[in-house]
């Protein structure tokens, strides 16, 4: 009986803490938005309501919530691993560039086809992107948390080579063509008469994927191999599994979500590659994964949690005046304390057994 | 000696922690010059009380005394202050630094703002010089030898001041021979005044140079009592509280055909210097071998080849007629090979996985555990259960994680897994090392039990008493190369030991 | 194109090299004393900020450089204590400084000046002949460095914690107020080298300015293996990459974009040949 009282209390305590670090965020935001001379009550306020207010407003931030999911799965998985995937973003937009590619270049092929070679392309590429940093931790042992920033980097250029280039519509905007309608997603507002929302089917990619990775950590041979690796790669060799193979395929897999993410918001979202629609997603992950404590279902109510915060802002920042630049802060503040939180629960719970030592 | 007032008491010391009772009333003290062994099984509070003297800990309840004064001791530097030093067990050394630099550490002596590094080196050499303690100041630690290491440990103590000096399980890493010398320097320092406490669970080395042994059992003194009234056999059953057998009862040997066979294996460490120089030997069925000798000496490179880990430079290993050499460990696994490995927090358990989840650890992806690339949970909770059963594992389930067992469970578990793929070959590094007597007595008679069911078992142990009471044939290892093979029968330690520290005999070797 | 290498080169390479040696420089202090310095990015963009803020203010681009430094030392605190104290994983914590900083910035630069890209101007730094004052800072820097490491007693315990705590400490050596000290002078350091970015050679702070450098000089700490002189030769190494990059725009027929990514694949193959044989102090991050 006493075991399971305990059990129970640490299941609730897994709760408390993401709940702990939301709270003492929104309260430093709080002092923030005091300190420029706001009232942090109708800022919250309003963000709450821009973000929930109206069905409309509810589709838009499950909308803005949408990528963030892939995203938080993204660097969840690559975590499970040992590994730090900061280069989601830049996987992100190349993902991105093969489907405006693929969707804007190939005309003429029926929408049973052309729709899922598209998304194939943006995860063949954001794979390959990823696959990189993770061969080189792999074969030469460099950290990959400067490899993929680096890659970040890259990527931005090269986007912006190609966006403001070969693949550029006609126009001021840096952006290329538009979707062909055989490869778009669909959106809510194409088929709601209420609704102006584009949150679109790409939703249910993301909630797809979020089965898919729940069952690939926990009931495959894959999943038991990649989680050895990430809690102990010492016993996982000892226990036959390759170490080197399974870093490059968390990479690789951590990166296909990373396109599949950029997939959706340019065939469905935005409808074509505008330079620079990425407000950060890739970092906005890491947020969304390490408040998610890297679990499928975590990553989702996290997601919409951060979802809710930026699409809130903007009526937040209409109606107040409060930068929406605060989201950011908030997300990092919350970082800060899901880490040293995490750490000192797991101290806690050490703490009980060091006693044992005499 | 009795007639003086004792140099330090600690009076009714207890410490609690949250699950156990560490130190319970526990009353010791210290004459000057003495040499007093502190002993005890693992956990008996041995290292608590002691880190209660050091600062480490503070006591919930006690009185310490020093030098005729009641004191608080509320930290290593108040310890260090008053003249308390500590070598620790692992020691505590910066190895990029010099030997000087590291025993000059945190009191360095100045020229202004730089560090005087000419005046650090004069004064080390001066200090062992004074206390024969033989050392090259100019030396990095990363190069000297674990003895020469020691005594820069315990030269670190006597440049502070120390007049009180605890050795924790000092010989744990020493040679035969190292160990003599290190007997030496404690009669040397006991010579000039100062006093020692010997941690220790070796009886025969208290025996050999202890005036005073005080006992520790399950957190409180069992006891204190003269050397010279006193035997090794006392002292254990005043450890254990029964009558210990020290010698494990079992059948002689009925070795078949060899099972492995190692050829001429050489192979690098990780600093790519050579560990494991030119070994061959066999392993038959049915029988124990047990390789000997000090860690470091090449054995975990060698274990490591065998089991896939590590390649080797060159060489052949076969098991059962067919070359493995290179092969990676999942390959080897499949050859039915067992592996305890000597850190199981490292190599051998997931601690953040389930038990159920260890015990499947390296069979994952086999059925019946796995179809395809899905993992059959119903099936690896059955088999969970059946050898918690089996191998008497304490726990509540099998879904409780790895890290919340004990040592002795946690090898259990190792053991069970590694056991029950029914092994041809079964290779045991450092079994029992950190377990506690009732845990290794039953480690120790899995190992028989399995030899008896004629596999073919290797043995790598640096506790000679371990490898003398278990195998059947010993082999010392020395430097990366095989130095000798012997028959178990009529091996003495004394015999053992030289052949650990390097002097080759060549009478007495059987293949 | 071939003319592109003179002189000219030589002095722009030491001018992009400088803000990385001086941050690569803060972040080895750091990481000598144990603590991982991924928030180099963050804590550089926060120094060109808070440079250009009081420069502002107050007219004078040299308080601007103290600026910097509170900036910087600001935002190293934060990461010393959530590290430190809190045990935080320090990768995660530093990735959280750099997205702070990023946040921090861009809503500071509304707030206080109401505009969302370019700072308005400031006075800046004034010229000592081809260089702002800074990047003698950084050569002075890398001298005082290597004699502090390597000839007094503070860096000899510096040393000494990075390698093994435990042993420091049990020798009365007080790790954590060593590590609070370094990491809060890393923070400094690469403070000044945002400053350096922002009020050095320009005169405004343009949002994300620090375009990756923060990382950079962190390749260029490893690839220098954690010793100030190796920092300064990696720096102009990359410093090199950087100078190059800005020159061959428009004159190679390559798109610039491509030039653009010049340091960058650079680091990434830098750090693929050599961070095998570098070795990291035994304690970091632990």
């Amino acid at each position: 009986m006493d075991k399971k009282n305990i059990l129970n209390a640490l299941r609730l305590k897994e709760l408390v803490l993401p709940l702990g670090a939301i709270f003492l965020g929104l309260l430093v935001g709080g002092i923030v938005i005091l300190w420029i001379g706001k009232n942090p009550f109708t800022a919250y306020a309003s963000l709450f309501y821009g973000a929930f207010g109206d069905l409309n407003r509810f589709a838009n931030t499950i909308a803005r919530a949408t990528p963030l999911i892939l995203t938080g799965l993204a660097v969840a998985f690559a975590f499970r691993c040992g590994l730090f995937n900061i280069g989601v973003e830049g996987q992100l937009l190349i993902g991105a560039l093969s489907a405006a590619f693929v969707g804007t270049t190939l005309s003429g092929l029926p929408a049973i086809i052309h729709l899922p070679l598209t998304i194939l392309s943006a995860m063949v590429a954001s794979a390959i992107w990823a696959a990189i940093p993770g061969i080189l931790k792999a074969k030469r042992g460099v950290h990959e948390v400067i490899n993929t920033i680096m890659m970040n980097f890259i990527a931005y250029a090269f986007v912006a080579f190609i966006i403001t280039g070969p693949l550029k519509a006609p126009g001021q905007i840096p952006k290329s063509a538009d979707i062909l309608g055989s490869a778009q997603l669909i959106r809510l507002s194409e088929i709601a008469q209420w609704s102006t929302s584009r949150l679109n089917t790409g939703i249910f990619i993301a909630l797809l994927a979020c089965v898919a990775i729940y069952y690939l950590l926990w009931k495959t041979t894959l999943g038991y191999e990649i989680r050895a690796v990430g809690l102990n790669p010492y016993a996982a060799e000892y226990g036959g599994i390759s170490v080197n193979r399974n870093i490059i395929l968390a990479m690789v897999i951590s990166g296909v979500l990373a396109g599949l993410a950029g997939a959706e918001r340019v065939l469905g979202f935005h409808g074509s590659f505008i330079l620079g629609f990425s407000p950060g997603y890739g970092f906005e992950g890491i947020a969304v994964a390490l408040l998610g404590k890297n679990h499928p279902a975590g990553v989702i109510l996290a997601a919409i949690l951060f979802g809710s915060l930026s699409s809130g802002g903007r009526w937040m920042a209409f109606n107040t005046g409060v930068p929406t630049d605060i989201v950011t802060i908030l997300q990092a503040v919350i970082i800060f304390f899901v880490a040293a939180e995490q750490i000192v629960a797991w101290f806690f719970r050490n703490k009980k057994k060091t006693g044992q030592v005499a | 000696m009795y007639l003086i007032e004792p140099i330090l008491t600690m009076e009714n010391i207890t410490k609690r922690f949250p699950s156990v009772l560490a130190n319970d009333n526990v009353s010791f003290d210290l004459f000057p010059g003495e040499i007093h062994a502190l002993v005890g099984e693992n956990g008996a509070g041995k290292s608590t009380l002691m880190n209660i003297l050091f600062g480490i800990l503070t006591p919930d309840n006690g009185v310490i005394k020093y030098k005729g004064g009641q004191v608080t001791i509320d930290s290593p530097n108040s310890a260090i202050k008053m003249g308390i030093g500590m070598v620790h067990q692992h020691f505590k050394l910066v190895p990029p630094l010099n030997v000087a630099e590291n025993i000059v550490l945190g009191s360095e002596p100045k020229a202004g703002l730089k560090f005087d590094r000419v005046k650090a080196y004069k004064e080390v050499a001066a200090l062992a010089k004074q206390y024969g303690l033989n050392i090259d100041p100019k030396a990095k630690v990363a190069d000297i030898s674990v003895g020469m290491q020691q005594r820069v440990e315990i030269l670190k103590t006597l440049y502070r001041g120390a007049q009180v000096i605890i050795l924790d399980e000092p010989t744990a890493v020493l040679t035969p021979q190292e160990t003599k010398e290190m007997f030496l320097i404690m009669k040397s320092l006991v010579s000039q005044n100062k006093s020692i406490i010997f941690i220790t669970h070796k009886l025969n080395e208290v025996m050999e140079t202890a005036n005073r042994a005080t006992v520790m059992k399950r957190g409180k003194n069992a006891g204190t009592v003269k050397i010279s009234e006193t035997s090794t056999a006392q002292l254990a059953e005043m450890m254990v509280g029964r009558q210990v057998l020290l010698d494990i009862k079992r059948g002689s040997a009925n070795p078949g055909e060899s099972v492995l066979k190692v050829v001429s294996v050489c192979a690098n460490d990780d600093r790519k210097l050579k560990a494991v120089n030119g070994v061959s030997f066999n392993v038959r069925k049915g029988e124990i071998l047990g390789i000997a000798g000090v860690e470091g000496n090449g054995q975990n490179e060698l274990v490591e080849v065998l089991t896939g880990l590590r390649k080797p430079l060159s060489g052949h290993v076969y098991l059962n007629g067919k070359e493995i050499t290179g092969k990676t460990a999942r390959k080897i696994k499949d050859e039915k090979v067992g592996y305890i490995p000597e850190d199981r927090h490292k190599r051998g358990l997931e601690l953040d996985f389930s038990i159920s989840e260890n015990l499947i650890l390296g069979i994952h992806n086999k059925s019946p555990f796995a179809k395809g690339i899905m993992i059959d949970y119903e099936k690896v909770d059955e088999y969970a259960d059946t050898l918690i059963k089996k191998y008497d594992i304490r726990t509540p389930s099998g879904e409780v994680k790895a890290k919340s067992l004990s040592g002795g469970n946690q090898q259990k578990a190792v053991l069970a897994r590694e056991l029950e793929t029914d092994p041809t070959l079964i290779i045991a590094s450092q079994p029992t090392r950190g377990l506690d007597i009732g845990a290794i007595e039953f480690v120790h008679n899995q190992i028989i039990k399995q030899r008896d069911s004629g596999k073919a078992v290797l043995l790598i142990s640096a506790e000679l008493s371990e490898i003398m009471s278990l195998s059947d044939r010993i082999a010392v290892m020395y430097e990366g190369k095989i130095v000798s093979i012997i028959d178990a029968k009529g091996a003495t330690e004394e015999h053992l030991g030289l052949l650990m520290a390097g002097v080759h005999d060549a009478s007495k070797e059987a293949k | 194109m071939w003319d592109v290498f003179g002189i000219p080169l030589l002095l722009a390479t030491l001018r992009s090299a400088s803000p990385l040696i001086i941050t690569a420089i803060g972040g080895l202090f750091a990481e000598r004393a144990g603590v991982i310095n991924i928030a180099l990015e963050g804590k550089m963009l926060t120094g060109a900020f808070m440079a250009v803020v009081v420069a502002y203010f107050t007219g004078n681009p040299w308080l601007g450089v103290f600026g910097g430094i509170f900036g910087g030392a600001f935002l190293a605190l934060i990461h010393a204590v959530v590290s430190i104290k809190y045990k935080a994983n320090q990768v995660v914590s530093g990735t959280a400084i750099n997205i702070l900083a990023y946040g921090l910035t861009v809503f500071l630069l509304q707030v206080f000046f109401g505009v969302s890209g370019t700072s308005p101007s400031v006075n800046k730094l004034p010229a000592w002949g081809p260089f702002n004052p800074l990047v003698y800072f950084g050569l002075v820097l890398v001298v005082v460095a290597h004699l502090f490491i390597y000839y007094t007693p503070q860096g000899l315990r510096l040393r000494a914690v990075g390698e093994n705590p435990a042993a420091a400490e049990t020798v009365g050596v007080n790790v954590i107020r060593l590590k609070y000290f370094f990491v809060t002078l890393s923070g400094a350091l690469a403070g000044i080298a945002g400053a350096a970015l922002s009020i050095g050679d320009l005169s405004v702070f343009v949002n994300q300015m620090t375009a990756g450098r923060g990382f950079i000089a962190l390749a260029a700490m490893i690839f220098g293996k954690w010793t100030p002189v190796g920092a300064l030769f990696a720096a102009l190494l990359f410093g090199f990459a950087e100078a190059l990059q800005i020159r061959l725009q428009g004159i190679v027929p390559i798109p610039r974009e491509f030039v653009q990514m010049i340091p960058y694949v650079f680091t990434m193959i830098i750090l693929a040949g050599f961070v095998g044989k570098a070795t990291p102090p035994a304690a970091l991050g632990k």
